[in-house]
């Protein structure tokens, strides 16, 4: 389906959806608290079947944090991009991992880079940063570590 | 000729006309002792470098270069290497078990130099049920290396272990069915009595196919017996980076490497013995000019150079095959090989009874 | 499908395959929880090599960051660094002229040749052969010379830059390749008999580590993993960049889907990135190897992202800019990030040595994961 159609469809599954402008893949914007019904629609609907999940990441924006997933589809070759904004303080959304598996290990890695609160994770817990590491999330923009970062 | 049932004979002539005859006894027990620690010693040197420069060859590169002419005195160095190094005993090992499984490991090798004949006329004791015991005593060998692993107090050393004993066990069968093969056709457990109806040809030939099949289960049952590629698991690097011996070091690391190069000298030298003939050299029949000059080569050449030829043949598998799975490892065994063996048992009966062979 | 293992049942051991371990290529720490010989669960415990490469090129202009990259796989160095230059040149809009492309393309496809070698070799080492490692680093060493000689080093080679390559090849190159061609198209069937066709290596790996379709989908599986299990995932034919649309080449699929399929997927994909050399190797254009940038790059306000097939899989590459000389924010999706993920699921209810021949089907290079 080519980006129009997928406007229109996506149009009619979630009204609330707003669209960005450029880029070559469709990228819209939801609310957290839609993203799970959402999510299960791409992934059971048989015109889009969103089977593959394959980039999870969060970007801080020094007011908010935006989660970005990319969904791609094997069985008719189209992509998307859903991206949804989360309040700094208290970033919470819901887990995806039982409907993408990929999606376990990604979403660690999101809680401890950044830390947003996976709602329902089957085991949320440090992924790559050692044991007993608390509090201060690395890839955010106010990460501060005087011993070991060094500013160019 | 300076052959060795020579020396020996002068020497124990010598020796009871200087003194009493217990004090013979003892002299010569003592020799004997030091001739077998020395040859521990000569073999292991031998077979590490060979090994080495044997893996070198099939690898396509030189092996150990640097040590002494051509690398050949590397083992010297290892064994220097290994002698300074410290001998760690882990936290909670059992401390009994943990000292005694290498020195046991290096008496069921001594203790089964003792029925092969090295040379004509030249062998330590040729006790009349030779096969058994040799049979029986390497059957120890399992033992010590259940002691190791279980006393080391580290899960990796206890699977190690686990199953190596697994596996120990099971060739068993089918080594001592293929060593039945011979014994039927000979008539007689003696190992001497066995050289000598090899006089008109060796085992192998005169016993055509089933005994061909009984060499070629007896090779791969001492293979898995002897913890050698490709029935390493006991110690495969890549899974239990080392199993039952990851804790040992320094001097008892040696002698747990020194016992399995030695058994697989031992392994070989049965092997030669029951199917190539031993010490005999290799006659064609009615041609006599060439089993004249075959004679003249020493008996002591023949049998090292058999041995060694099968030594060769089991390193080069250590190099080619991979490694089986434990539970792949006891299917061929019990499904494969022990049916098999059993069935050429039979064949090599009927064989001996009705005179089929040459 | 998250069974709970819950508290161990009587006669389990827990043992530690690593970091430090012959077998996990890199530093990869596994808890297996065992019963006897059989595996109940695996659990990864990663972080060992993490270097924060992604926070560090927040920091590094985009020239800069390309370099930062070849050490996240560095065995197909020369793919990531090509993944970084497109993602550049996406946001510049910069056209990369025919020569430099085919440049680019003859890199990556005997890179991919030598990362497969060198799985080759090791996952051979360790099911227990140890000969096939020698040969394996034989033909590398063929490549790593020819790599030498163009680019000056022979693993973490920085040679693409955003417009092209960083210099022209150098003139032995296509005489080298042409040897190289002639001999390694002999030695491949010397492989497949010392080591596809033996009959314990088969058994090592046939029904070994079952991977379905859409598990390997869900799990977000790509490269030659997915393959194995009949997913068409090539990204050089589904969304083919640089001059892989112009190029005849088969995307390998089988449909085994267990460690015996994944091993014929890279054997057969060294056959075809022979195919691919020898359609370009006499026909590189002439022209500028490099296309005219600003010394100092700065890329629009947006977000690019681009895909490239690594020889473990899809690589990702995701930039956020503000318009800066720095990125804002960059992500790479890595191939064995997800493949890792996939260990759990197949390893359950395998013996302990099925575990080293899964991992070594699933090609796993740690700093890779670890980033």
């Amino acid at each position: 389906m080519s980006n129009e159609e997928l406007k229109v469809k996506i149009t009619e599954l979630l009204p609330a959806a707003t669209f960005e402008e450029g880029g070559e893949w469709l990228t819209i914007n939801i609310d957290p608290k839609d993203w799970l019904p959402l999510a299960q629609q791409f992934r059971n609907d048989d015109s889009l079947y969103f089977d593959y999940l394959f980039c999870l990441t969060c970007i801080d924006w020094k007011t908010h944090l935006t989660m970005v997933y990319h969904l791609s589809s094997v069985k008719h070759r189209h992509n998307i991009v859903i991206k949804s904004k989360l309040d700094r303080s208290n970033p919470e959304i819901e887990t995806v991992s039982h409907i993408w598996k990929t999606a376990e290990f990604h979403e660690r890695e999101v809680y401890e880079m950044f830390g947003v609160n996976f709602l329902n994770h089957p085991d949320l817990r440090l992924l790559i940063l050692p044991d007993g590491w608390e509090g201060r999330n690395p890839l955010r923009k106010d990460f501060e570590d005087t011993i070991n970062m060094i500013k160019l | 000729m300076w052959s060795f049932s020579n020396i020996a004979n002068n020497l124990h002539k010598w020796l009871s006309e200087t003194f009493n005859p217990t004090m013979t006894l003892i002299i010569e027990m003592v020799l004997a002792g030091v001739a077998v620690i020395g040859l521990f010693a000569a073999l292991g040197l031998v077979l590490v470098i060979m090994e080495r420069k044997v893996s070198a060859w099939m690898q396509i590169r030189l092996g150990p270069n640097r040590v002494g002419p051509k690398g050949m005195l590397q083992s010297l160095a290892d064994t220097l290497k290994l002698l300074v190094k410290e001998g760690l005993t882990p936290n909670g090992a059992d401390k009994l078990l943990f000292n005694l499984a290498p020195f046991v490991a290096m008496i069921v090798a001594m203790l089964l130099m003792a029925p092969i004949a090295f040379a004509k006329d030249f062998q330590l004791w040729d006790l009349n049920i030779g096969v058994l015991y040799v049979s029986a005593i390497s059957s120890i060998m399992v033992i010590s290396i259940l002691m190791a692993g279980w006393a080391s107090n580290n899960k990796y050393s206890l699977m190690g272990a686990m199953r190596s004993g697994a596996q120990i066990v099971s060739y068993e069968l089918s080594a001592g069915l293929s060593i039945l093969a011979v014994v039927v056709m000979t008539g007689s457990l003696q190992v001497s009595d066995i050289i000598h109806s090899q006089a008109d040809g060796w085992w192998i030939f005169k016993g055509h196919i089933p005994m061909v099949v009984a060499f070629i289960t007896f090779i791969i049952a001492v293979t898995a017996e002897t913890n050698r590629a490709p029935f390493d698991l006991a110690e495969a690097e890549s899974e239990l980076t080392a199993g039952f011996h990851t804790e040992y070091s320094g001097m008892k690391f040696a002698l747990f490497f020194l016992a399995e190069y030695v058994n697989v000298f031992i392994v070989c030298a049965i092997g030669a013995t029951l199917f190539l003939g031993g010490w005999m050299p290799f006659h064609i029949g009615n041609w006599t000019q060439f089993n004249h000059v075959m004679d003249y080569i020493p008996s002591s050449i023949w049998f090292f150079g058999k041995t060694f030829f099968l030594i060769f043949v089991i390193m080069w598998f250590r190099w080619t095959f991979p490694r089986l799975r434990i539970d792949q490892l006891l299917n061929l065994e019990w499904k494969y090989l022990l049916p098999i063996s059993m069935i050429n048992l039979l064949i090599v009966t009927a064989m001996a009874i009705l005179k089929w062979h040459f | 499908m998250f069974e709970e293992v819950g508290t161990t049942t009587e006669g389990d051991i827990i043992i530690n395959v690593g970091p430090q371990h012959p077998a996990t290529h890199g530093v990869l720490h596994l808890v297996i929880t065992l019963n006897g010989e059989t595996i109940k669960k695996v659990e990864p415990h990663l972080g060992y090599i993490h270097r924060s490469i992604e926070k560090m090129c927040e920091s590094l202009s985009y020239r800069q960051f390309i370099y930062v990259t070849s050490r996240m796989d560095y065995l197909s160095s020369h793919i990531n660094n090509h993944a970084c230059a497109l993602c550049v040149e996406k946001g510049l809009q910069v056209e990369v002229p025919p020569r430099a492309q085919v440049i680019r393309v003859l890199m990556d496809e005997l890179t991919r040749i030598a990362s497969h070698e060198l799985w080759w070799g090791a996952m051979a080492m360790d099911l227990g052969a140890f000969t096939p490692f020698f040969h394996a680093f034989r033909e590398r060493e063929s490549i790593n010379d020819i790599m030498e000689e163009t680019c000056g080093a022979r693993l973490t080679m920085n040679y693409m830059v955003p417009g092209g390559v960083m210099q022209d090849l150098h003139p032995n190159f296509q005489k080298k390749v042409k040897e190289f061609m002639q001999l390694y198209k002999r030695k491949i069937h010397e492989y497949d008999e010392l080591v596809t066709g033996n009959i314990i290596f088969q058994n090592r790996m046939k029904n070994v580590g079952y991977l379905s379709a859409e598990d390997a989908v869900s799990y977000g599986c790509s490269g030659p993993a997915a393959r194995g299990s009949g997913v068409s995932c090539d990204i050089r034919k589904i969304y083919p960049y640089e001059i892989y649309d112009k190029l005849e080449f088969d995307e390998v699929l089988e449909t085994g889907g267990d460690s015996f399929a994944r091993y014929m997927v890279r054997i057969r994909e060294m056959q075809q990135s022979i195919r691919i050399i020898e359609q370009l190797i006499d026909n590189i254009p002439e022209g500028d190897f490099q296309a005219k940038t600003k010394a100092v790059l700065k890329l629009p306000k947006g977000e690019f992202y681009t895909r490239v097939e690594t020889a473990r899989g899809e690589l990702g590459v995701y930039i956020v800019s503000e318009g800066g000389t720095t990125p804002y924010r960059i992500k790479f999706r890595s191939p064995g990030f997800s493949n890792l993920s996939v260990l759990d699921h197949i390893a359950r209810g395998s013996k302990l040595g099925d575990l080293v021949a899964m991992m070594g089907t699933l090609d796993l290079v740690i700093p890779d994961i670890d980033r």
